[in-house]
């Protein structure tokens, strides 16, 4: 898509068909993709999340044969999947572990965008499609989680949809427009699997944009300088295709680990119950995914405050070029920042270790009473926000870097690549 | 060509690292009970684990005779007792709806049913195609004839609760003790150390000798726990043992495919320093 195309049709029928679709050509330019010849392991998880998109396509579309979305029977007829339908002891939990597998995939692949400064100038469109595919995927994932009508799938709808309810104004009837009713019900979940059903497409359009994005701005890669020279780069196949495939295999043991032996060890007990609205659960806590935004949201004792502040959490990514002010790209040459980024990824997961425990319980034996979660979520959620303003700025003005490679080739061959 | 395979697996280890930290976390999420339950060995834990036959076997009897007043099976039929991997599987019988022992089993269970010449309601004797039937027609029912708990369906209960089979193992075998004297129990409520707030409407269920086990194994309180559990354990997950399976044979081959790829991407890369 990008560069001089260098396909030459050999016969007849080659020549007839690309003078009329040039279809060949396009597969042939695609695969023949220049890459540069410096990507380490961590950039395979483009293709990897690539899988595990298709993979909760397919399996998506056979479990929707047999789900049936109705208060009365959704709970039910997840059960009968597991017991009944032929292979739906595996079809689920591939799709219900595979929504885990793609937000771990995803973070790996939004921290390596954030680590090598991949969405920087000319990459900054390609950044922000791959922000909007992440906001695609949390709605899809929270939606799907739903459908099982579970305890946590009818309290955590609830909860997340009360937030539009925090919204002034407009907020009750905005919520009462999303739910189809007062409170969560049958016209919710139809929606809710409509849309389930929906977004994933809506997704592989967005990573059709984000792949095209990317070929015709080039990869960036572990030294964040452009290939300069022809030597610089290797076409994406055999290169990458056979790297990809290998890092892809070793995470389908990863995935395979919890789908045969850990099914239910990234969910949650609660969801084997089936919805209740009579009984709250004592603790209603999201997936995992969803857990650093959970403490931010509660870190604060205004509900709506927290709301703006997790959906700023959110939003700030989408602006994350224009405020990293740096002109050199990859952390590496960073000293300094490199470990504001190290600090920021600690702090995600002590987010997410707030978002599963009670806000008022102690986290940290100090002092007399102890630190509570809501505190150490406050300290991390300040250090959140704080990463994108003023820390990347700042640093971007202040920051002496280190010296950056002449060439791909030549940090290559002096071993720095 | 190792180094590279160390690099490889740096990674591996560091995402599977993080997924299992995540995990932990939300499992540290939901805490039952004041009293740690204490983790007992079962034989369907770990890689090849798998059900103990005559102990579901047990375990169902336990079941019929005790539990089944109360509480349902709402995601069982009487066939499933009789499928691969199920309690009563004879390999004679492949197709469960023909197997004496289940045929003998639905029998033993009235079964909801519209008359077919008059339309009334009628009450016949179930046949393995058959769901467990409803122990109380609705909700409300079982409330009230419980003191306002509603039993809950035991089909799923082990992956429903926190502490999966042993807590449920615990709750019955030794959770039954004499409340402390400052706590206040309500009424027609017992004191269990292991349930959540410790105040639970089901009366203490199991006592040694309660039942007399069709296989002649001594019917101990402790005996009795154990083998419902087992019994539960595969009703809650009655493909487990053929899920384990095919992950070994899973593994294998993505262990094998794996090494295939690796040393292809090596054989495609031997030329380009990188």
């Amino acid at each position: 898509m990008s560069g001089h195309s260098t396909y030459e049709p050999k016969y007849a029928a080659e020549r007839w068909l690309d003078k009329r679709l040039p279809i060949v050509r396009m597969g042939v330019d695609f695969m023949g993709f220049p890459s540069p010849r410096n990507l380490n392991y961590w950039y395979a998880f483009g293709g990897i999340l690539t899988m595990c998109l298709m993979i909760q396509i397919i399996t998506g579309i056979i479990l929707a044969m047999h789900y049936t979305p109705d208060v009365n029977i959704a709970f039910d007829s997840v059960q009968r999947i597991r017991r009944d339908v032929p292979f739906g002891w595996l079809l689920q939990p591939i799709h219900a572990v595979g929504a885990s597998m793609f937000f771990l995939a995803v973070y790996i692949h939004m921290f390596r965008g954030m680590f090598y400064g991949s969405y920087k100038n000319p990459r900054e469109l390609l950044w922000i499609i791959g922000c909007l595919i992440y906001l695609a995927m949390m709605a899809t994932g929270f939606l799907g989680y739903t459908l099982p009508w579970g305890q946590m799938s009818f309290w955590g709808a609830t909860v997340i949809t009360g937030f539009f309810g925090a919204i002034p104004i407009v907020g009750e009837s905005l919520q009462q427009w999303l739910l189809g009713g007062y409170s969560v019900g049958n016209p919710t979940l139809q929606r809710f699997f409509s849309l389930h059903y929906l977004l994933p497409f809506v997704i592989a359009a967005l990573v059709g944009l984000h792949i095209w994005a990317v070929h015709h701005v080039g990869q960036n890669n572990p030294i964040g300088i452009e290939p300069k020279s022809k030597k610089d780069t290797l076409p994406f196949h055999p290169f990458y295709t056979m790297k990809d495939a290998f890092a892809i295999a070793v995470f389908l043991m990863i995935f395979a680990l919890f789908v045969f032996y850990l099914p239910d060890a990234l969910g949650h007990a609660d969801n084997y119950q089936r919805a209740n609205p009579m009984v709250t659960p004592p603790h209603i806590v999201p997936e995992w995914y969803f857990l650093p935004f959970y403490a931010i949201l509660r870190a604060v004792p205004d509900k709506l405050l927290g709301i703006i502040l997790m959906f700023g959490a959110i939003a700030v990514l989408f602006v994350l070029p224009w405020l990293d002010t740096a002109k050199v790209r990859s952390m590496r040459f960073r000293p300094i920042t490199r470990w504001f980024f190290i600090i920021f990824l600690v702090m995600c997961f002590i987010l997410g270790w707030c978002g599963a425990n009670s806000p008022d319980d102690v986290a940290i034996p100090i002092g007399e009473h102890g630190m509570t979660f809501k505190w150490v979520s406050r300290i991390a959620t300040l250090y959140y926000f704080a990463y994108f303003i003023p820390i990347l700025p700042v640093m971007g003005w202040i920051e002496k870097t280190k010296p950056v490679p002449e060439s791909i080739t030549k940090a290559v061959l002096s071993g720095d690549a | 060509m190792l180094q590279s395979l160390r690099k490889t697996l740096a990674v591996a280890a560091i995402v599977s690292t993080s997924l299992f930290a995540g995990s932990m976390v939300a499992q540290a999420a939901g805490g039952e009970g004041e009293h740690k339950v204490e983790h007992q060995k079962w034989g369907f834990q770990g890689p090849f684990g798998t059900y103990d036959r005559p102990a579901m076997q047990r375990g169902y009897q336990v079941y019929k005779e005790v539990c089944s007043s109360c509480h349902a099976l709402e995601h069982l039929s009487f066939r499933h007792l009789g499928e691969r991997g199920g309690p009563f599987y004879d390999a004679e019988f492949p197709n469960p709806n023909d197997n004496p022992v289940i045929k003998a089993f639905a029998k033993d269970w009235e079964v909801p049913d519209i008359d077919q010449d008059s339309g009334d309601s009628i009450d016949r004797p179930g046949i393995p195609a058959d769901q467990f039937p409803d122990v109380f027609p609705n909700a409300i029912a079982a409330a009230a004839s419980n003191g306002g708990a509603v039993p809950p369906d035991l089909s799923i209960i082990i992956p429903a609760r926190s502490g999966g089979a042993d807590y449920i193992y615990a709750l019955l075998a030794d959770g039954y003790t004499e409340a402390p004297h400052d706590f206040v129990l309500g009424d027609g409520t017992s004191y269990n150390k292991y349930f959540p707030g410790n105040q639970i409407a089901m009366a203490e269920p199991l006592f040694d000798d309660l039942i007399e086990y069709a296989d002649g194994t001594a019917a101990t309180k402790d005996q009795m726990a154990r083998d419902v559990v087992e019994f539960l354990a595969w009703s809650g997950d009655p493909k487990m043992e053929v899920r384990k399976k095919v992950g070994f044979a899973t593994f294998l081959f993505l262990f094998i495919f794996a090494l295939l790829l690796f040393m292809t991407y090596k054989e495609v890369w031997k030329d380009v320093d990188h």
